[in-house]
């Protein structure tokens, strides 16, 4: 096992070095970042090992800044004769790119000064071959769940630990290690000869917060029965419930059209909706970038500015944009500590599980997968591919697929009836289920 | 030798001390009782890219990545490691780890040696240093100046030109020793125009395996200007597209995505290997309609998804997939191609040293029918005439395909009307391609923006097709 703190105390001298250099080659100020990363990814389909991947990976990258002038350069090599090059790659950029008033290292008066350990490292104790063996278990339950399952992608465990260093020419420097763990599983089943997919994954900062294989794997093959016999649906205006993992995508998208550079290149559908609602009353937005474990936590942001607890909206009304410094300068505003984005987003649930939503709504579309990219940022408009389940009498009648669903971003977040208690904890936005009054859905 | 390995040798090799022998000693390592293929993959690669936003230079970046990633196959399995250091005790290291996937075997002896590729696709030369950066800058400020001075509704521009140049060897213990020099170049518009208080996009752009004065010729850079430009005055006065099953008419070019999504992926050899795509076991059954026939195509002279080589050192082909809507075959890998006792089709493709490589598509297209387009749209009553895409998505098991329209039209008894919206279309596979009736005499490939992902790793692409229509198809808009 590598020594952290000693790893950590080297990227802190490379931070440093680099900085060094910057100044030597003439930068008034610079910005650093180095990482350091190894990690384990196996599969295994049908029973045998199929791919066993040790990747290993460092990089640098390094920001210039002669006055309001930019240049940035990153490597993959970590030597000092890469470091001198890379440093010089920045300088030779900032002698071209034009002066901007609005560019620079965020406010030194920012920086983070108290740093806590966030509990973000358990690195993977096991061996490659209990890896190995996690990943049959996994790959076992789904496949002898049921008859219909007759094939599989594999079960696939991922283990990643990392070193992240950031430093500044405020004097900043800081970094922390951190871990990821995952167990995934993919089957195909067949039922009056069509196939279908559908897979599971869990994932954690430590391994033993997983959940059990043969969960993964049963869910994964459960997945995939239900969509068996799938058919299209007559076009119609319905009620449409987002499953709370697809109902993350809905809440990254608001994140993106309150992101300080779509607002400031004036592509974002919320565009001038500062103290206005966006949402229904009942709803709150907020993050908490500190939470230990917490799979977006970080004490700093990737300016070193201090992260802290921040609500974006609060009953209904939008309250903060997502900015870095650059954004808050163009913006005329201050950075509310997002540069690298958001951190552990989440929205304020209800009282209703998947059951009592689906009870709710009575008669509609249950989503429960989107295809496509099919949102457009400036304007909202909203068109994805859908599959899931038909709902009448609030309960699931027959699964669906081949259909579209169709709305504006804008109208979709307004007509919010619900959020759900089923919260989605794999990600770094977190929801439960969303139950909207109203979408076009497009079928035969 | 070839020039192109002696080129790899020199920029991967010889600057850390490495020579043909240590390859060949490397690989002998490798080799053993149960393993069926090894090979190493040396990469280095420059990167350089510029943005325009504002009127102003905001950004410029200049990327470095060097690596080798060392794999080892034995049956259905596949040992892998990768290391951004290249000294010999490092990667003899990683050789150890993706050997560990077999535990027996006494190493053999293995010596490589160069095959001349058929025919260089493109010229081995450095894209970056083409333009100085004084024309760089001025070629940016050229086509945001461009695109204002078409119409005054245009508020914001975004140019970003992005150079790469990538040097690949392969060395395997089939004895394959192959290199690559691939100059990559790719220049974006992106615009948004404003009338009252409706906004709206548009972006253009394009790029090829040549140098930056690629941009410059035909006055192509300002091209892309005018046509984002175009695209965006258009959106402005678009409505609500129809909702519901619909005959589509797909312009000619860039919408060959459907052919990507509907059928390029199921047809890739792993999912095939595997059983789990809606096209496996097929070969040789009717999968689209008589009019359609798709390929594969590596070997097109300069154009971004163009292979002089694969990633495994087997030369660039074109491939029929589909002829005459009969399923003729796969893309291939050698790891698949060898499982499924078949040759590799040259399609064997990586991110870079420190992925795995699979079978990816090139350049996929649909070759040219005898209709004039303006008769395919006469013989609409009612559908939509999509003519730019975003991008698209594919579930190959169940054949369901997205693809998500940038610039659409109604057709309204046999003309086109008005710009609709932008809207999802969707289909299955194997049922739409049957549903095409229609197939142009106007093949376009599209202008080399292309960049195309599976399982986490993207690489340039291309594709194309004639004007062609779908009897039916779904289109996710909002009007009933």
């Amino acid at each position: 096992m590598i020594d952290m703190e000693q790893r950590k105390a080297e990227l802190q001298q490379l931070i440093g070095d680099l900085l060094a250099e910057a100044r030597r080659q003439g930068a008034t100020a610079a910005e650093a970042a180095v990482s350091s990363n190894a990690g384990l990814s196996l599969t295994v389909r049908l029973g045998e090992t199929e791919t066993i991947e040790h990747t290993r990976d460092n990089g640098l990258g390094v920001t210039v800044y002669f006055g309001h002038r930019k240049g940035s350069a990153s490597s993959s090599d970590l030597s000092s004769q890469a470091i001198r090059e890379t440093v010089e790659a920045a300088c030779n950029f900032a002698r071209y790119t034009s002066e901007d008033p609005c560019s620079g290292l965020a406010d030194a008066e920012l920086m983070a000064t108290d740093i806590p350990d966030l509990d973000l490292y358990h690195p993977w104790q096991q061996s490659v071959d209990e890896a190995i063996q996690l990943a049959t278990r996994c790959e076992d339950a789904a496949r002898d769940f049921d008859p219909r399952i007759f094939n599989s992608e594999g079960a696939s465990l991922n283990s990643h630990d990392g070193l992240h260093v950031y430093g500044n020419t405020h004097g900043f420097v800081a970094g922390y290690p951190s871990s990821r763990h995952s167990l995934s599983c993919a089957v195909v089943g067949k039922q009056d000869g069509s196939m279908q997919r559908d897979y599971w994954y869990t994932l954690s900062r430590q391994a033993d917060r997983l959940d059990a294989p043969d969960e993964v794997g049963r869910m994964a093959a459960e997945r995939t029965l239900a969509r068996l016999n799938a058919r299209t649906l007559p076009t119609q205006q319905a009620a449409v419930l987002f499953q709370a993992d697809v109902a993350v995508g809905l809440l990254r998208s608001f994140i993106g059209a309150i992101r300080g550079s779509a607002l400031y290149r004036k592509a974002s559908f919320l565009l001038d909706h500062m103290g206005k609602p966006v949402f229904p009353e009942f709803v709150t937005i907020h993050e908490e970038p500190r939470l230990p474990m917490g799979l977006a936590s970080a004490a700093y942001d990737n300016e070193g500015v201090a992260t802290s607890n921040r609500a974006f909206v609060r009953r209904g009304l939008l309250e903060s944009y997502v900015l870095d410094s650059y954004a808050a300068r163009k913006l005329d505003m201050q950075t509310t500590g997002n540069a690298g984005g958001v951190r552990n987003l989440r929205i304020n649930s209800g009282e209703l599980d998947l059951t009592g939503l689906l009870k709710k709504m009575d008669r509609g579309l249950l989503v429960t997968e989107l295809m496509g990219q099919g949102v457009n940022m400036v304007t909202g408009d909203y068109s994805r591919g859908a599959a899931g389940f038909w709902v009448e009498g609030g309960e699931i009648q027959y699964p669906v697929e081949e259909i579209t669903i169709a709305g504006n971003m804008r109208d979709m977040m307004m007509g919010l009836l619900e959020v759900g208690s089923d919260v989605e904890t794999r990600s770094s936005v977190q929801t439960g289920s969303w139950l909207i009054e109203r979408m076009m859905v497009a079928g035969e | 030798m070839s020039d192109l390995i002696q080129i790899a040798q020199q920029t991967i090799l010889t600057p850390v001390g490495l020579a043909e022998r240590d390859l060949d000693r490397m690989l002998g390592g490798l080799t053993g009782t149960g393993v069926d293929a090894a090979d190493l993959y040396f990469q280095s690669s420059r990167l350089e890219s510029w943005v325009l936003e504002d009127g102003i230079i905001k950004e410029g970046a200049h990327t470095i990545e060097q690596g080798a990633g060392i794999r080892v196959i034995s049956g259905e399995k596949t040992g892998f490691a990768y290391s951004d250091e290249l000294q010999l005790p490092i990667l003899e290291e990683a050789a150890r780890a993706a050997r560990a996937i077999t535990r027996s075997g006494a190493e053999q002896s293995v010596r490589i040696s160069g095959v001349p590729v058929p025919r260089q696709l493109y010229a081995p030369v450095n894209p970056l240093p083409t333009l100085n950066e004084v024309e760089k800058v001025e070629l940016l400020h050229q086509l945001d100046q461009e695109a204002r001075r078409q119409d005054p509704r245009i508020k914001e521009v975004i140019v970003s030109l992005v150079a790469a140049h990538d040097v690949v060897l392969v060395a395997a213990i089939d004895g394959t020793l192959n290199a690559d020099v691939r100059p990559l170049v790719r220049l974006n518009v992106h615009v948004i125009a404003e009338q009252g208080s409706r906004r709206e996009q548009g972006s253009s752009g394009g790029g090829a395996r040549e140098s930056l004065d690629y941009f410059l010729q035909q006055e192509r850079g300002l091209g892309y200007a005018r046509e984002a430009v175009r695209q965006a005055l258009v959106n402005l006065e678009a409505v609500d597209a129809p909702a519901g099953s619909m005959p589509v008419v797909l312009g000619p070019g860039w919408p060959g995505v459907l052919l990507h999504e509907a059928v390029g992926h199921g047809l890739e050899g792993d999912f095939n290997r595997k059983g789990t795509s809606a096209f496996s076991g097929r070969i040789g059954e009717q999968v689209a309609a008589d009019c359609c026939t798709v390929v594969d195509d590596g070997t097109l002279p300069g154009r971004r998804g163009s292979l002089t080589m694969d990633d495994e050192g087997t030369p660039g082909q074109n491939t029929v997939l589909i002829e005459n809507g009969i399923l003729k075959g796969y893309m291939q890998d050698k790891h698949n191609a060898r499982l499924m006792k078949v040759d590799s089709t040259g399609n064997g493709r990586r991110e870079s040293y420190a992925h795995l490589p699979m079978p990816r598509m090139t350049n996929t297209y649909m070759l040219p029918g005898g209709h004039d387009p303006e008769e395919i749209i006469a013989s609409v009553d009612r559908g939509l005439f999509a003519v730019n895409f975003g991008g698209g998505q594919v579930d190959i098991t169940s054949g369901r395909f997205v693809f998500s329209a940038s610039e659409a039209y109604l057709i309204e008894k046999g003309k086109i009307t008005r710009p609709v919206k932008g809207a999802t279309l969707i289909g299955n596979g194997p049922e739409s391609m049957t549903r095409i009736s229609m197939v142009g005499d106007d093949l376009k490939l599209d202008a080399g923006v292309g960049v195309c992902g599976k399982e986490g790793q993207s690489v340039p692409v291309g594709v194309g097709q004639p004007t062609l229509k779908l009897d039916e198809l779904i289109v996710g808009g909002t009007e009933q």
